[in-house]
């Protein structure tokens, strides 16, 4: 499809889309949100960009392949999981450092569970990127 | 603790992960190779552990049971574990030889290593959802390895699996889902406690035969097997080794895991049921096979008449045929693979698999020719190879307890087993090649990479059947543990249940 307009929106658009995802990944724990809904709006961001402007160019702007993202996505998740061996916890047990902590404030929580967030986020990525793609040049 | 157990699961799924990212190179196949190595000595520190404490459990992300996710390993779950660890080790070698390029650029083995995770993810989940979940993950690996790179052949088979088990799925969450609404728990542990609490037992037996036709669907037993030889002659020799050595069996582990810890209020009905499937199953497989002719078709129709040996076991449960029903599984699990895998080599040297179309290994190969010997004579239960001893402990059983037509049934089945193993020896193996083709084991490609495997397992299958003291004695002791499931039921909830 060539067309200035949707192609000007689409650029726009996706780069809005790619934000909000990084925004809703990392309200998550507590909030709506989270790696599965930040994933799916990051992929909404990319399938724009490739109904503007073409599946090729879409590629070009992700720089890996879908795939590998989803596999090192499912790594990363792992990874989140097996951390917990360094504490002597059992596989998947959350380990949380509250930076700044003080009396009647958790100050920043960081977490392994963010870390299978991110996992998460990146699996889905990948995963829906893979089809629509697949879909988008088979047309 | 709790590593032990988490270790044969994540080993597989860090495996798949690098062989995914390093699916172009030829490293994919050697990551595999490795991943299952580790996974084989994961397995055999968690059978160590086991043996020596009876059952073991942890509870991921320390959630405590029954809230949690709970991972459990009794002897059970143990040796199914590490017999899944053997096959896929030995799986993952052949595949050297087996698998095409092409095959592997599209993930064959990431999605091979996610498979053998989801079989003993299933063994070691202590909770039926987390069941529900590992079934899944088994159903989606393995629908992708069946149609990976395939022609209408492999995608009718894999549409064909794929149905009927989500049909499966389907009753399999409503039960879950029942179940949940009558006890409000789906721990294994917790669920043997409160099924005794509900009210209406009847009921729950509603459901119990919800969950057996589940399992059945996965178990292929009589009348729902039509799924399995529909689909396990199409894919790749090593995709349909591990199929046939592993799937059915993770039905056949669930309905024993349900039927003798949780289901047991209504023994006179259910296991009544058991019975009459179990001799169905094994009847109608072995007529089955005797009307194929294709190699892979005849021992895809054994594997259900084989199903319908260790449904008999349980459903006998005397401690003596529960012993058979485990036998049987492990013996199983070896020769079945082991059969596939020799197909394989059978069609790379013959040309096809349609038996009345290829000839002439016994005279030009006569390597392969013993080696196919010794799991389809185990299979037929000649003595004394493992099949022998399997066959004997469940047909004892049902001796014991004066079921003579049952007795009758077990072994004409055996007879009939001998008889289409004949069929595959005579044309197969000796009579010539109708094309004159001579095969010789020096034409195959990556000959050893093939043979390995091959002659490991049938070594496996020596051993069991010149030996089979300390498995029976292995045997009788998961036996013990399933018929009283209170060291099961405290190693999960804690001390006090």
């Amino acid at each position: 499809m060539n067309s200035i307009i949707l192609i000007a929106g689409a650029r726009l658009q996706a780069v809005l889309l790619l934000v909000f995802s990084a925004y809703m990944l990392l309200r998550g724990h507590n909030a709506p949100g989270g790696g599965f809904i930040g994933g799916l709006i990051a992929a909404t961001g990319f399938v724009v960009y490739a109904i503007a402007c073409g599946t090729a160019d879409a590629r070009k702007a992700l720089r890996f392949d879908p795939g590998s993202i989803a596999g090192a996505g499912l790594g990363i998740a792992l990874l989140a999981g097996v951390m917990a061996a360094f504490w002597g916890d059992a596989l998947f047990t959350g380990q949380w450092l509250f930076i700044g902590e003080t009396e009647d404030s958790k100050g920043i929580p960081l977490s392994t569970v963010l870390v299978f967030d991110i996992g998460v986020y990146l699996v889905v990525l990948g995963a829906i990127l893979s089809i629509a793609f697949s879909l988008e040049e088979a047309v | 603790m709790s590593w032990y157990l988490t270790l044969p699961l994540v080993i597989p799924f860090v495996a798949s992960i690098i062989a995914y990212l390093l699916r172009s190179s030829p490293l994919g196949a050697w990551v595999s190779i490795i991943g299952s190595g580790l996974g084989l000595i994961a397995s055999i520190a968690l059978m160590v552990v086991v043996l020596d404490a009876g059952v073991i459990a942890g509870q991921m992300g320390n959630w405590p049971a029954p809230f949690g996710i709970t991972l459990v390993a009794d002897l059970l779950s143990a040796v199914m574990v590490l017999i899944t660890a053997i096959t896929g080790f030995a799986v993952a070698i052949y595949a050297l030889g087996d698998i095409t390029e092409r095959q592997a650029k599209l993930g064959y083995h990431a999605l091979f290593q996610i498979l053998l995770a989801g079989v003993t993810g299933a063994f070691l989940t202590g909770d039926l959802f987390n069941l529900y979940v590992w079934f899944e993950v088994m159903l989606i690996a393995s629908f992708g390895l069946l149609i990976l790179n395939g022609g209408k052949e492999q995608i009718d088979g894999g549409v064909k699996y794929v149905a009927l088990n989500l049909i499966s799925t389907i009753l399999f969450l409503t039960g879950i889902g029942l179940l949940y609404g009558m006890t409000g728990t789906l721990n294994f542990a917790d669920l043997a406690l409160k099924v005794e609490e509900v009210e209406n037992q009847g009921l729950l037996t509603v459901v119990a035969m919800m969950f057996m036709v589940a399992f059945g669907v996965k178990a292929a037993v009589f009348p729902l097997f039509f799924w399995l030889p529909a689909a396990y002659h199409t894919p790749s020799f090593a995709v349909s080794a591990v199929f046939a050595g592993l799937l059915t069996k993770v039905g056949v582990y669930a309905l024993i895991r349900m039927f003798t810890m949780v289901f047991d209020h209504d023994i006179g009905f259910t296991h009544t049921v058991l019975l009459w499937v179990a001799c169905f199953t094994m009847v109608i497989g072995v007529l089955g096979a005797a009307a194929q002719s294709d190699f892979r078709k005849i021992l895809s129709f054994h594997i259900i008449s084989q199903i319908g040996y260790m449904i008999l076991g349980l459903a006998l449960m005397t401690p003596l045929a529960l012993v058979g029903a485990v036998f049987y599984l492990v013996h199983h699990i070896i020769v079945k693979a082991n059969l596939f895998l020799i197909a394989g080599i059978a069609k790379r040297l013959t040309g096809g698999t349609e038996v009345y179309q290829i000839g002439g290994l016994y005279k030009s190969a006569p390597f392969l020719a013993i080696l196919f010997l010794i799991p389809a004579f185990s299979l037929a239960g000649f003595p004394p190879l493992s099949g022998f001893w399997a066959k004997y402990i469940i047909v004892k059983a049902t001796l014991d307890l004066e079921m003579w037509f049952v007795a009758f049934i077990a072994l004409a089945v055996g007879l009939m087993t001998i008889y289409s193993m004949t069929k595959i020896w005579a044309e197969a193996f000796w009579k010539p090649h109708p094309e004159g083709i001579e095969p010789e084991l020096k034409t195959l490609p990556n000959k050893a990479a093939q043979l390995i495997p091959v002659a490991g397992l049938a070594v496996l299958t020596i051993i069991i059947g010149l030996n089979p003291e300390p498995f029976v004695v292995f045997a009788e002791r998961t036996t013990a543990q399933l018929l009283d499931p209170s060291p099961y039921i405290a190693a999960v909830l804690g001390e006090t249940p």
